[in-house]
């Protein structure tokens, strides 16, 4: 095996707690008697509804078409009847249109007519991609036929596939490498007939090396030109830019996209999803999601219909353990969003649903220690940043370098007097706009 | 009840209490070391500087209406007040040192984390001019117990002996001409190594001076361990050191006529508190830079001005006015060191493209 390579700067070691789920196989969510569709699951303007209260919808039928260049469609999950189109709360705190569908009682068996991807364009499978209506899926949520449009006169000579999965808790994508890795092999050659790179690496973490391994495996009896990266443990390596570090050794400019240094990143689950959408023009309309947390009583990896309630996969993962339960978690806990409704929807982001114990620390007060500004990934100073917001000073905390901040959570995690330094920049990032 | 909050949804277990726990805990090697040496007298010292610290913190909380006492950090500043004392001292001169230290320089400027000055150094300079001679009365550890001169540090003695016109002498030639003792353990070790016993004294705390200061060897090993439990990073005490034994190797002969490169590194490292200072002074979280650049300018100038008081000022020690020096000199660092930003681009660069 190859070194094992990280990004050099910055960086936390949370306990990555992912024994709680890594050894359950996935299994399928039967159908809720209730699906509430979003219609803003992606980076981007909401999609448009273009059906009705009281229409009926087949299972993969467009629901909501994108609205604009960086947008995504949405497809009904199920065959049933639409009962409402209503305003919903996301996980993130966002309120969107969302369609509520309810399922017929027998689902269609569909997906299982092969296409043959390899006579079509690159230009076809990025339109097949776009109809589909893929966006990563490792939490940004962003449109994945904008991703793979390169622009004139850039070229992508890397493809970086993003297995890290760094967040603790979730396997998802983890579980998805181990019992998909052909499908997902598949879907990176199609990734690669699309965009013609001269390097493909799979970059994983060393917690997970037997899935680096039976990658290997596959990739060597396959021939494939890819190549597996394992990288040293640390958060936040699943992110792009320290990825795209520890992978290939360049910076992304400040500001600036992958593409600008050569590279496009797509995350593990998300190449499934495009296997499917050209294999078997399947659109995204369900994925693995993670349910875990110590407050819950059989943590498993759950393939989920998008717009199942929360509640619906807690008790399909044996409920709380508790009567305590401190806090419901959409995503990892490092930059996953905190809510409170178990009514709330999972979305083709939604990569874990997590119930915690342990109630939130009580901030204290800023002692300089410096860890913030050692273990910030971006090479920020969060303490001055900080200080600067909470002063009313947003043009100060721009000046250094607010807006690189991608609100990973090393500093507020590391920080010993726990000052909730990511809420003050989200803030800062709000205000700083405004003036 | 679940509560909505801002992500991070878990943080690390080291906070202000559990860290300055550790500081304790790496302190007391060479708390024990002092008891040891230099009798039950020692441990009454440095009790009551912590209770007095402790006393001074819980009053002023009651004004404020908030209890600081479970961070631990005037506890920790009580001990190392203590450790900054001879263990002879008149015990009121630890109470006033705990009282100046957790009320003037910490409290008046807003408690833990506003103070510009490490409270305990502060503390200690304060009675040390204050209180000069009882300052400077030691008395000999109890390995060297029938020695008289050994009352004396080192440091001291070697600097009384150059400027009364012992030249072209090491510290061992001066020591030795000055008739001090060294254990015979020492000189059993000393002949193997071929280091000078006073060196090999200094490094295990068969010395006279300050409680908590005297054995290098128990310091260091509370050093590494807060190196190891992350508390503290390497940059400071390894730069303090090294700058500091640097300009000793390089300029430190020159008072005793010996010309360059001839000075001592090992024995000026062991004595005057200097791994006290490097490894649990001069990385105070507060008072120090909060980028490892300007971590690694601190550490220089502490390095700097500890050589340049102990070899041409006054005083035979120097690292806590060093250290005071520049933690004064800290916000200035802090205001013109900045770090690289990942990704970072030249303004100019990019209006090129």
């Amino acid at each position: 095996m190859l070194r094992i390579s990280t990004f050099r700067r910055g960086g936390v070691h949370p306990d990555d707690k992912k024994e709680l789920s890594r050894g359950s196989a996935v299994e399928t969510l039967p159908m809720p008697s209730k699906l509430v569709v979003p219609l803003s699951q992606h980076l981007g303007a909401p999609a448009k509804a273009v059906k009705a209260k009281g229409d009926t919808v087949v299972k993969g039928e467009k629901i909501g078409v994108a609205s604009s260049f960086v947008s995504a469609d949405v497809h009904s999950p199920c065959s049933g009847t639409i009962s409402d189109v209503t305003t919903v709360r996301l996980a993130n705190g966002a309120s969107c249109e969302a369609v509520v569908i309810t399922p017929d009682a027998v689902q269609p068996e569909m997906y299982n007519v092969r296409y043959d991807w390899k006579n079509e364009s690159p230009s076809a499978l990025l339109e097949t991609i776009k109809d589909m209506g893929i966006v990563g899926m490792g939490g940004a949520t962003f449109p994945v036929h904008v991703k793979l449009a390169v622009p004139e006169g850039k070229k992508a000579e890397y493809l970086v596939i993003n297995a890290v999965e760094c967040e603790p808790y979730l396997t998802s994508d983890y579980r998805s490498l181990m019992e998909r890795t052909d499908e997902t092999l598949e879907g990176i050659m199609i990734l690669d007939r699309i965009l013609s790179p001269e390097h493909i690496v799979i970059g994983i973490e060393a917690n997970k090396m037997d899935a680096a391994q039976l990658l290997e495996e596959h990739i060597k009896s396959h021939g494939y030109p890819v190549e597996v990266q394992p990288l040293k443990m640390k958060y936040p390596q699943g992110d792009e830019k320290q990825l795209l570090k520890a992978v290939t050794g360049r910076e992304v400019p400040s500001g600036k996209l992958p593409i600008d240094i050569g590279a496009v990143v797509c995350n593990a689950g998300t190449v499934y999803a495009v296997y499917e959408a050209c294999v078997f023009h399947k659109p995204l309309i369900e994925r693995i999601v993670t349910v875990s947390g110590e407050a819950v009583k059989n943590p498993k990896n759950i393939l989920s219909p998008v717009g199942a309630s929360a509640a619906d996969l807690l008790a399909f993962a044996g409920g709380y353990n508790t009567d305590n339960v401190d806090k419901l978690i959409s995503g990892g806990p490092m930059m996953g969003f905190a809510f409170a409704d178990e009514q709330c929807p999972v979305t083709k982001g939604t990569s874990g649903i997590l119930a915690l114990k342990g109630a939130d620390l009580e901030a204290g007060v800023c002692v300089s220690c410096g860890k913030c500004v050692a273990h910030c990934p971006m090479g920020l100073m969060p303490n001055r940043m900080f200080r600067n917001i909470k002063n009313g000073r947003y043009k100060e905390a721009l000046d250094l370098g607010l807006l690189d901040c991608k609100e990973c959570g090393c500093c507020a995690f590391i920080c010993p007097a726990h000052l909730p330094l990511v809420q003050g920049f989200k803030l800062g990032k709000k205000m700083g706009r405004k003036k | 009840m679940k509560t909505v909050s801002a992500s991070p949804h878990v943080h690390t277990s080291m906070d202000i209490r559990k860290s300055m726990l550790f500081v304790l805990i790496a302190l007391l090697p060479s708390c024990i070391w002092g008891v040891y040496a230099f009798g039950l007298r020692a441990l009454l010292v440095l009790a009551v500087s912590v209770a007095a610290s402790l006393l001074t913190e819980f009053l002023l909380g009651l004004i404020d209406k908030k209890n600081t006492l479970p961070d631990l950090s005037a506890a920790v500043t009580g001990l190392l007040i203590g450790m900054n004392m001879p263990p002879e001292i008149p015990l009121y001169i630890p109470v006033i040192a705990s009282f100046f230290a957790i009320f003037v320089v910490k409290w008046t400027f807003g408690g833990l984390g506003c103070n510009w000055m490490n409270p305990a150094l502060a503390g200690r300079v304060f009675v040390f001019f204050s209180f000069s001679s009882a300052m400077s009365t030691f008395t000999a550890p109890r390995a060297l117990r029938a020695d008289v001169l050994a009352s004396a540090t080192p440091l001291s003695a070697v600097k009384t002996a150059i400027s009364s016109g012992m030249q072209n002498m090491d510290y061992e030639g001066v020591l030795g001409q000055l008739g001090y003792t060294a254990t015979s353990f020492a000189q059993s070790i000393s002949g193997a190594l071929g280091i000078s016993p006073y060196t090999v004294d200094a490094f295990f705390g068969n010395i006279g001076g300050c409680i908590g200061e005297v054995s290098a060897l128990a310091l260091l090993i509370g050093g590494i361990f807060l190196i190891a439990t992350k508390v503290i990073t390497w940059h400071i005490p390894v730069v303090y050191l090294g700058s500091f034994s640097i300009l000793s190797w390089v300029f430190g002969g020159l008072r005793a006529g010996t010309g360059l490169f001839s000075g001592e590194i090992l024995m000026p490292l062991f004595t005057g508190g200097l791994m006290l200072g490097a490894f649990f002074m001069a990385t105070d979280w507060v008072t120090t830079p909060t980028t490892k650049k300007g971590e690694v300018i601190f550490a220089i100038g502490c390095g700097f001005f500890t050589f340049l008081i102990r070899y041409f000022g006054s005083l035979p020690e120097g690292v806590s006015l060093a250290i005071i020096l520049m933690n004064i000199l800290t916000p200035t660092i802090d205001r013109y060191v900045r770090v690289k930003k990942f990704g970072y681009v030249k303004p100019v660069k990019e209006a090129k493209k």
